[in-house]
């Protein structure tokens, strides 16, 4: 198993927003071990992906050269489960940034309606210690994850690219050079 | 300028957000180690808190200090009359008369108190 909670990022802002999703199968573990009979998203995960959402939000602000950690969830509300076969969709927001240390606030939607909401607070490993303990390796944002951050921008840029090729029709349309 | 207890009111209400404490257990001499129960990772917590409800800025260090356990500021478990002259400089918000009596580095947590962070919040806002 992979330790990505997030599927795939829909939007990303850089230092302010983010939007990822997370589709939840049968095919998880979890969802049969969290409660037999009952495959629910167990909630600890719901905010693992939110801190990955919004630990990926918080390390590229500062270029990823910080390692951002978990430091506290002050608060979280959870107003609903999520069942295999759900879609979730994770919304970070950035509200504080500081050498210290990020807060996120973070909600969870399920079929448009918010599922949960969570406050984050994350803390910058003081380099100089954590070398010491854990080496210079970043072992927060290993390659699997900033995959996840790599996948969405080589997207962006395929759209991108199709869209510089093909003119939008309501332009064309607009021109009076009707399609055929 | 808020009153001396606009400011307490608000620093409460910081608190009962940032520690999950009740509300009435936020007296004035309540101190923010032993009696609310906070805990390091707290304090960057509470920092973001205060610089959001009281419109400030703070500094890094500048409430919480960092570094005062350096060998040349205690020994033996107490500070130094360097260390105590070091603090006093980095604290002007703290009372520091009944710690400097005995000033184990142990009972420095219970500087912080409610109604310490009142007074630094204040001198803050009358800068």
């Amino acid at each position: 198993m992979r330790w990505i909670w997030i599927d795939k990022f829909l939007e990303f802002r850089s230092g302010q927003f983010a939007r990822a999703v997370k589709n939840l199968t049968l095919a998880e573990e979890h969802l049969h071990d969290h409660l037999p009979g009952y495959p629910i998203m167990p909630a600890s995960l719901i905010i693992e992906g939110l801190a990955q959402t919004g630990g990926i939000l918080v390390g590229e602000a500062g270029g990823f050269a910080e390692k951002v950690v978990l430091a506290k969830i002050p608060r979280a509300e959870f107003f609903g489960v999520a069942c295999a076969g759900d879609q979730l969709i994770y919304e970070v927001t950035l509200t504080d940034l500081r050498a210290e240390g990020a807060v996120v606030d973070a909600k969870v939607f399920l079929n448009g309606e918010v599922l949960a909401e969570v406050e984050i607070v994350f803390a910058h490993l003081d380099n100089s210690r954590s070398n010491q303990i854990f080496g210079p390796k970043n072992f927060v944002f290993t390659q699997q994850l900033l995959g996840v951050l790599d996948l969405a921008r080589a997207q962006e840029r395929a759209k991108q690219i199709d869209a510089a090729k093909t003119p939008p029709s309501s332009t064309t349309q607009a021109n009076g050079t009707a399609e055929e | 300028m808020p009153t001396q207890d606009e400011i307490y009111e608000k620093v409460q209400s910081t608190l009962v957000d940032a520690l999950g404490v009740d509300e009435e257990d936020v007296t004035r001499d309540a101190t923010l180690f032993t009696d609310l129960g906070a805990e390091s990772i707290d304090l960057l917590d509470i920092v973001f808190r205060l610089e959001r409800n009281f419109g400030i800025k703070i500094p890094r260090g500048e409430l919480f200090p960092e570094n005062v356990s350096d060998p040349d500021m205690v020994e033996g478990g107490k500070m130094t009359a360097k260390g105590l002259a070091e603090l006093k400089g980095r604290m002007p918000y703290a009372d520091l008369t009944e710690f400097s009596a005995n000033p184990e580095v142990d009972k420095l947590f219970d500087l912080y108190t409610v109604d310490m962070l009142v007074q630094y919040v204040s001198n803050k806002l009358g800068a």
